[in-house]
């Protein structure tokens, strides 16, 4: 087989989690990145490695997830390695937290059906009012429980940006910045595109442009229907650490601050915040810890998320132009060993994506 | 040490600082005040506990707070003094029910 080159268009964490792995596998790689630019749901993301209640009705999507979950042990302890960078990982479980008895109780009806829908356990497990109070003793009053994982956890998104970064230039990557695609075509046997920071070429090209993904995909005959849903996050001043493991919506961050997070919004490509919208947050967050009221907050944000119609990921290799994948997804986080191992590895070895993945998220699941 | 170029107006008051009276004049800076009187180092981390000093004096770098009249992380370099106020350096991260307690809480 004649050497292969890859073009990754995007570099947040999907593009820099398969660049990464296919360098390591030894292909050359260029990463073509828009820059600090860029939309980036990877700089604006909450952190969570987060399982329980994803792929319900759609065993495809919780194997994945779940499979990337269980690597995220060995995941962590080789980026750290390589990078040299801590990621402030910790997988200790995770609680769901519910508002009212009626929620919790749908909600173990809901995990229950996903256990039973796949083969790897996470094993979810009700906790009740007492028990929650013995873990978060400040807990609100009026909060009757949730729901726990056992692999559910979090990274600092940053920490591993920046990391993963570092582990694939240490692999012999090549990062290019400023570098914002505007147009991508096959060019002999592999392909060209064109950027602002100049013309490159690769025999194979991957997209994971987040929402980029959508404009440039059909290009190179792909399909990624992704739109943009913002979400926005507070965080408070740095406290104590008070919080044994993390809510869905609540983290206390290795440095004390507490960041939540807990809105999606329809709002195109507006990354801004709406005091609405964090009154509603914060308002959350002072029931769920009454004396959060008294804490002030040091920074809110908005990012977008990278949506598909129906949520779940978009796995894609060109028929039209052969050598052309793409990898849309909003879970950038809890995917990365996925991206880094089962993507980039099948890429590497078999020089195409894994059939079983290609079949389940492909866009034609779209089509009327 | 720092000291004060001028006599600044306003009315002679006493604050304490870890239970140390101190006297200063009404509307100061109180991150000024507290590096006259010597205070350090003003807090440690929450986590690592590593020792803060003052960086900015301007709002920005959060490393000058201190616990003031019970209440935690208060920005002294954007506090102004008033006769009676509290002063207490901030050792590791507030407990979450220092909150609860605190004057003010319920602003």
């Amino acid at each position: 087989m004649p050497a292969r080159d890859y073009l990754v268009i995007g570099g947040g964490l999907v593009g820099l989690a398969i660049a990464y792995g296919l360098a390591k596998r030894g292909l050359a790689v260029t990463v073509l990145d828009e820059g600090d630019v860029a939309f980036r749901a990877a700089r604006g993301n909450f952190g969570n490695i987060w399982i329980q209640g994803k792929g319900v009705g759609k065993p495809a999507y919780a194997e994945v997830t779940r499979r990337s979950a269980l690597e995220w042990p060995s995941f962590a302890r080789e980026i750290e390695q390589v990078s040299g960078i801590d990621l402030r990982y910790s997988q200790d479980g995770a609680i769901f937290l519910c508002f009212s008895e009626a929620e919790l109780e749908q909600r173990m009806v809901m995990l229950a059906a996903a256990e039973a829908e796949s083969d790897i356990p996470i094993e979810p497990r009700e906790i009740r009012r007492g028990e929650l109070r013995a873990m978060f003793p400040l807990i609100g009053d009026s909060i009757p429980g949730g729901t726990f994982s056992r692999l559910d956890g979090a990274i600092d998104p940053l920490r591993l940006l920046r990391a993963l970064l570092a582990a694939f230039t240490a692999m012999g990557g090549a990062y290019v910045s400023g570098a914002r695609v505007s147009t991508l075509a096959r060019d002999g046997g592999g392909f060209a595109a064109e950027t602002a920071a100049g013309a490159f070429r690769g025999s194979r090209v991957l997209l994971a442009a987040g929402l980029g993904n959508a404009v440039l995909a059909p290009q190179l005959g792909l399909h990624a229907p992704v739109r943009p849903v913002r979400g926005q996050i507070l965080v408070t001043e740095k406290l104590k650490p008070f919080m044994p493991v993390c809510f869905h919506f609540i983290r206390q961050t290795a440095d004390g601050g507490v960041i939540c997070g807990d809105s999606s919004e329809e709002v195109g490509f507006d990354e801004g915040v709406t005091r609405s919208t964090l009154a509603r947050t914060a308002g959350r967050l002072m029931t769920v810890f009454p004396f959060m009221k008294a804490v002030r907050l040091v920074r809110t944000w908005g990012a977008l998320r990278v949506m598909s119609p129906d949520g779940l990921p978009i796995i894609q290799q060109s028929q039209d132009a052969p050598g052309a994948f793409a990898v849309s997804v909003h879970s950038g986080v809890t995917l990365s060993p996925f991206h880094a191992r089962t993507v980039a590895g099948s890429l590497a070895e078999n020089d195409c994506l894994p059939p079983d993945l290609t079949s389940s998220f492909s866009p034609g699941r779209f089509d009327v | 040490m720092f000291k004060s170029l001028v006599k600044l107006p306003g009315a002679s008051i006493t604050i304490t600082v870890d239970g140390r009276a101190v006297s200063c004049t009404a509307g100061e800076n109180l991150a000024a005040v507290l590096l006259r009187e010597g205070f350090q180092p003003f807090r440690t981390t929450p986590v690592s506990d590593a020792p803060r000093m003052p960086y900015c004096m301007m709002g920005v770098c959060f490393d000058c707070l201190a616990v003031v009249d019970g209440m935690p992380n208060r920005q002294t370099c954007l506090t102004v003094t008033a006769d009676g106020m509290e002063v207490a350096r901030q050792i590791g991260g507030p407990e979450p029910s220092a909150y609860l307690t605190a004057r003010g809480a319920d602003d």
